[in-house]
């Protein structure tokens, strides 16, 4: 029989570990992000967001297409995997137990364990190869926007799954049609659920080079056209990373610090948007 | 006068003889309670293969509070839930036979399940006020739901105003009327889920163990408005609890096993029941 004294040293030691766990699963993200800052907050300045590459030996330079395309990439993947993914989530949660459903949630999990380069292969043989003809925006894209997609449906389905029954049962003892029910009863209450499950498919694709190698294939030059080769942050820092000049690494380091800042803001901001009007958590 | 024989008029059901002692001992039984406003005829429900209830013909009058008892699992909010079409919403459920409410058959040909819940309120178990939405926007949702009805063009506060007043709860949340539904106790919210039931103007009202969440207060303030509402709205409730049958209630139903074993007046129910399985149940033998 163990003493009161030893009871409470057990618990005082085994709570001492929670609290270590939780620090050691923010310290990797919390010495990135400091070491991040430490070699790319030099080279950060106004003209890195607005200027364009310069060739080796120039001083300054920014990464204005890059960013500018990483932005538009991500807008080309939301516009693709968001609409099919929340769509897909909801028929999941609709309809629970067809045989379709049990498939599409089967192979959204094969989907999502797919490696990112395979899904670029995918976008270079039908888009790169096939529809466009070269390498383009909507190529890169797209192999991000397939990347979203079961992470999207499977996040969503979870989210509608935890709204009570008995809140759609309300809704429908209401006199409200299914589909309204579904929309403006078990989405909107899922909304806020549904929208951090976006952001982690966003934050997920914002930093994928593989598929965008031979997709988007990065661009020099200044391109904000779908159908054109365009640059994007993780093409930029990967080629300046592994070059053998000292100005490109610091650059590759401000590059991967904006990068994170991105994710970021686009995080906060849609947490802002989809907040409870009432300030609380749903429940 | 001789008073409604609800049971079905099969011989095989148990032949309900009406005594004159179980007409006069209910004297709130009165003229305007004879006239029916659900009819069931030979209504069955399934989920699967399995009967959950069998062949159940009942009426149940006008503007008085019509209560289901019997224990758990015997099919009494599957009944409820056959009076406005909600038993079909979930998977793999069927109903045979007829519902008529007010004359008409809702579940006739063409007749579209939204329609009659419209005009079917329902109060469940659980209070279960939307989160998303303000107390006031929860009271208006029912008019929403259709928005091209007559009430959903009148002024919404208005209507929302009277709704939470029949729930009795307009002194309580008339300075909160845009906050959170989920910032009232539990029983206001089961008071707004009736106000909200109340707002779209039901001609029946049906509660499914509307207090088995609440605590005694609370449960005291729903089973008066209960009481009060039966001047403007046809109630059928379902009950756990026999005290609250006989309190709340002008008629009470025993159903065992997915049967209709005994309707009669509230106090004839309790006091001299005409089945021996009612007696046994009303007297703690089983359930």
């Amino acid at each position: 029989m163990k003493t009161r004294l030893a009871r409470h040293w057990i618990s005082g030691a085994m709570i001492g570990l929670t609290y270590l766990a939780a620090v050691l699963a923010t310290l990797p993200l919390l010495l990135i992000l400091a070491h991040l800052l430490k070699k790319g907050a030099s080279s950060l300045s106004l003209s890195f967001f607005t200027s364009m590459p310069k060739p080796v030996g120039e001083a300054g330079g920014g990464m204005a297409n890059a960013i500018v395309g990483t932005l538009i990439l991500i807008g080309i993947a939301c516009a693709i995997g968001l609409p099919i993914g929340i769509g897909a989530g909801i028929y999941l949660s609709e309809k629970r137990s067809t045989p379709l459903a049990q498939s599409v949630r089967f192979l959204s999990d094969v989907l999502n364990g797919l490696p990112s380069i395979v899904m670029g292969i995918f976008a270079w043989k039908f888009l790169v190869r096939g529809y466009v003809g070269h390498f383009s925006a909507l190529a890169g894209g797209a192999a991000l926007g397939a990347m979203m997609i079961p992470l999207v449906t499977r996040t969503t389905e979870e989210m509608l799954k935890v709204v009570p029954v008995s809140l759609r049962e309300a809704a429908l003892a209401l006199g409200y049609p299914r589909w309204r029910t579904s929309i403006s009863i078990v989405v909107r209450t899922a909304l806020a659920g549904i929208a951090t499950g976006a952001l982690v498919a966003v934050a997920r694709i914002a930093g994928e080079t593989a598929p965008l190698l031979f997709t988007a294939f990065g661009n020099q030059f200044w391109s904000t056209s779908l159908r054109e080769p365009i640059a994007a942050l993780p093409l930029q820092i990967f080629t300046y990373a592994i070059s053998a000049y000292e100005e490109w690494h610091a650059q590759a380091w401000a590059g991967a610090l904006v990068l994170i800042s991105i994710v970021l803001v686009i995080s906060l901001a849609a947490r802002f948007a989809t907040r409870s009007r009432f300030g609380a958590p749903v429940d | 006068m001789l008073q409604s024989i609800e049971v079905a008029p099969e011989p095989r059901l148990i032949p309900r003889v009406v005594t004159p002692r179980a007409v006069t001992a209910d004297a709130r039984e009165t003229a305007a309670h004879d006239k029916p406003c659900i009819v069931t005829s030979h209504l069955w429900a399934f989920f699967g293969d399995a009967p959950a209830i069998k062949d159940v013909s009942m009426v149940v009058p006008q503007q008085a509070v019509t209560a289901i008892i019997g224990p758990s699992g015997c099919g009494k909010s599957t009944l409820l839930r056959c009076i406005n079409r909600m038993h079909e919403t979930a998977p793999n459920t069927r109903v045979d036979g007829q519902v008529e409410i007010l004359g008409s058959a809702i579940y006739g040909d063409g007749t579209s399940p939204i329609a009659v819940r419209r005009h079917v309120g329902m109060v469940f178990q659980r209070p279960t006020p939307f989160p998303t939405m303000s107390v006031r926007a929860n009271v208006a949702a029912g008019l929403r739901a259709d928005p091209k009805s007559r009430l959903a063009q009148r002024n919404v506060d208005e209507i929302v105003e009277e709704a939470l007043h029949r729930a009795g709860l307009w002194e309580e949340v008339k300075d909160r009327l845009d906050e959170s539904a989920m910032t009232l106790s539990g029983g206001q919210q089961q008071r707004l889920c009736i106000a909200r039931a109340l707002a779209t103007r039901p001609r029946v009202l049906l509660l499914d163990e509307p207090t088995a969440s609440l605590d005694p207060l609370s449960t005291q303030k729903v089973e008066e408005l209960v009481y009060d509402l039966r001047e403007t709205v046809t109630v059928v409730i379902v009950t756990h609890n026999m005290q609250q049958a006989a309190r709340v209630s002008d008629r009470t139903a025993f159903l065992l096993a997915g049967e209709l074993i005994e309707l009669a007046p509230t106090n004839a129910l309790f006091t001299a029941p005409q089945d021996p399985r009612t007696e046994a149940y009303i007297t703690g033998r089983f359930g």
